[in-house]
């Protein structure tokens, strides 16, 4: 019988706190277990008897990475209850808005938390000592992101400026026009970066993933569409309780989500990608095609090169909306509370973001669900794991150890918004 | 008044988790008693190379959480190597204190000195309201932090930067 244990007591890059147990023996990966130990933070019960108008404020606080794409969830959520529509400029801000967010994490993952990964370095403070060029490009491409966050969100980190029905304030067009220059700039440094990411060495590894997405239809999505996968689903966001079960497991403190009868599935910039192909614009989807990927893409450890496709995506969408953009008359339109329930999904960067509310007539919430997109891969990334060690068991223990964690860095989670730590513990038997 | 020197004060915390505010509160405190400028700084951490671009030298208050005694203060000289990990907190936004001052000195872009006042925190628990020897060590650091940017305080003035 031959065992073998691998350790590594604390992930590092990945967002939040959280560890890994995998036990081989005998060559067979007998458990996996994506261990997420950070205590539930109970926004949802946060939210109970709150105003429905505070609930983007609130649950920005969930994420110091991704805040917009919680405020657009919870606004989404909350105009579906009421009924209201948010159009024209207020819609295409928001857009921008969340072009702005893409950017920034996109930049810290694919620079930051990735890359060192594909060259040996143990961080990105190591990689700088090498690369100061490539690593100062991905800290100015970042800053490009938090520039429009800044400008239209207030602040970059949890931004004060997004409400139910529009904004706080909106803005002139010449207020937006310090941005054209700087997103040029960013279209073409996420353009070489997309060049750059595609030169690195990808371990050959692929699974025949379930993948969940939004699908819109004229654009790559952001805030709105249908839920729709490569197997079918094809259903409205206001149907996800229907189709999408979450549960606990009693080794996380997230809950994992499963679709039902067709269990794990995978959302994120892959699945957005290989559902959306054909909606990217011609120079990422002409990106994309001279970094040797097809329309569709099944290698995790090739997201870096979609994360960056989807760089050029933003940059070229924000500077669309930023050529033909008009300011608003006013900037939200009127909303009255009625008792109703709300859904939405928007696609966070790191994949699907769901918010439900229940609101009675003066407004106050009664219940709230929110589902993460890094609790939805939980299921998933435990998978990979399982077959990944179970293909590469003739590696050295610290190679193994070290693909392992990259494995589960393909995810960027984001375990501070499923809720909240990766320690890496690997028992080979 | 914001800035009519080549020095920096960035006083860094979360002003929701108790302790953690202290370097916050040493700002605030130090606004009118310097012609520094004075920076709060509550979010990422990598954004402080846009902030001290230019400058000649900067001070940075952060509570620090080490196992010392509740208002213990701590001073390093960043510029003379790096900072104690154990010391400072985790940033939730992936990069903390002692990675950002290691990126900036891989990239070359650290001030000409760059001095981190750290105070030891007793309670970082969420809430506002600081533990009785973190306030006292706080209004220590103000003393302090002017004692030094006294003794080099050049008198030309820069814009503020980019934020």
């Amino acid at each position: 019988m031959k065992t073998r244990s691998i350790k590594v007591d604390y992930l590092a890059r990945v967002e939040g706190e959280g560890g890994l147990y995998v036990r081989v023996k005998d060559g067979n990966v007998l458990d996996v277990k994506l261990r997420i130990f950070e205590p539930p933070r109970f926004f949802e019960a946060f939210l109970r008897g709150r105003h429905f108008t505070e609930a983007p404020d609130i649950t920005a606080r969930i994420c110091g990475i991704c805040p917009i794409a919680y405020q657009m969830s919870a606004v989404h959520a909350m105009e579906n209850a009421l009924g209201v529509k948010v159009d024209g400029p207020l819609r295409d801000l928001r857009r921008l808005i969340y072009c702005g967010e893409w950017i920034e994490s996109h930049a810290l993952h694919v620079y930051m938390l990735h890359t060192p990964d594909f060259l040996g370095y143990a961080d990105a403070i190591q990689m700088a000592k090498e690369h100061a060029q490539i690593v100062q490009r991905g800290l100015q491409l970042k800053k490009a992101g938090n520039e429009i966050v800044r400008l239209i969100g207030g602040r970059e980190i949890h931004p004060v400026n997004v409400r139910v029905g529009g904004f706080y304030r909106a803005f002139s067009k010449s207020e937006l026009g310090p941005l054209v220059e700087r997103l040029k700039w960013a279209r073409d440094a996420a353009l070489e970066t997309v060049r750059w990411v595609a030169e690195f060495s990808f371990p050959d590894f692929e699974r025949d993933y379930l993948f969940v997405a939004l699908r819109h239809p004229d654009e790559y999505p952001f805030n709105e569409g249908r839920l729709v996968s490569n197997r079918g689903l094809d259903v409205s966001v206001n149907d996800y309780d229907r189709h999408f079960v979450e549960e606990h497991v009693q080794h996380s403190n997230a809950l994992h989500s499963t679709l039902k009868e067709q269990g794990a599935y995978f959302v994120g910039p892959l699945a957005r990608y290989n559902l959306n192909f054909d909606r990217l614009t011609p120079l990422a989807q002409e990106a994309a095609r001279s970094a040797g990927l097809g329309p569709v893409c099944r290698n995790p450890f090739q997201s870096i090169i979609v994360r960056s496709v989807e760089m050029v995506y933003a940059c070229d969408e924000a500077l669309r909306i930023l050529g033909e953009y008009d300011a608003p008359e006013k900037p939200a339109v009127d909303v009255t509370p009625l008792l109703a329930t709300g859904h939405a999904c928007t696609e966070a960067p790191r994949g699907i973001l769901y918010h439900r509310y229940q609101i009675d007539d003066h407004g106050t919430i009664l219940d709230a669900k929110i589902v993460p997109p890094t609790s939805q891969n939980q299921t998933t990334i435990e998978h990979d794991l399982g077959q990944f060690v179970a293909r590469n068991l003739h590696l050295s223990h610290g190679e193994l150890t070290w693909q392992c964690e990259q494995a589960i860095r393909n995810y960027d989670p984001c375990i501070s918004c499923a809720t909240h730590f990766l320690k890496l513990d690997l028992r080979l038997e | 008044m914001r800035t009519t020197s080549n020095n920096i004060v960035i006083g860094l915390g979360n002003q929701y988790r108790r302790d953690d505010a202290a370097g916050l509160i040493v700002a605030r405190r130090l606004r009118g008693r310097t012609s520094c400028a004075v920076w709060e700084h509550s979010g990422e951490t990598v954004a402080l190379m846009e902030y001290w671009k230019g400058a000649d030298m900067v001070i940075i208050a952060d509570a620090v959480q080490s196992g010392g005694a509740p208002g213990t203060i701590h001073r390093f000289d960043a510029t003379m190597g790096r900072l104690p990990g154990r010391f400072f907190r985790t940033s939730t936004h992936a990069v903390n204190l002692v990675e950002a001052v290691e990126l900036a000195r891989a990239l070359t872009q650290l001030p000409r000195r760059l001095i981190v006042y750290g105070i030891e925190g007793q309670n970082f628990e969420a809430g506002i309201g600081l533990s009785v020897d973190v306030e006292s060590a706080i209004q220590e650091v103000v003393e302090r932090i002017l004692g030094e940017i006294g003794a080099t305080n050049p008198s030309k003035t820069v814009p503020p930067p980019s934020r």
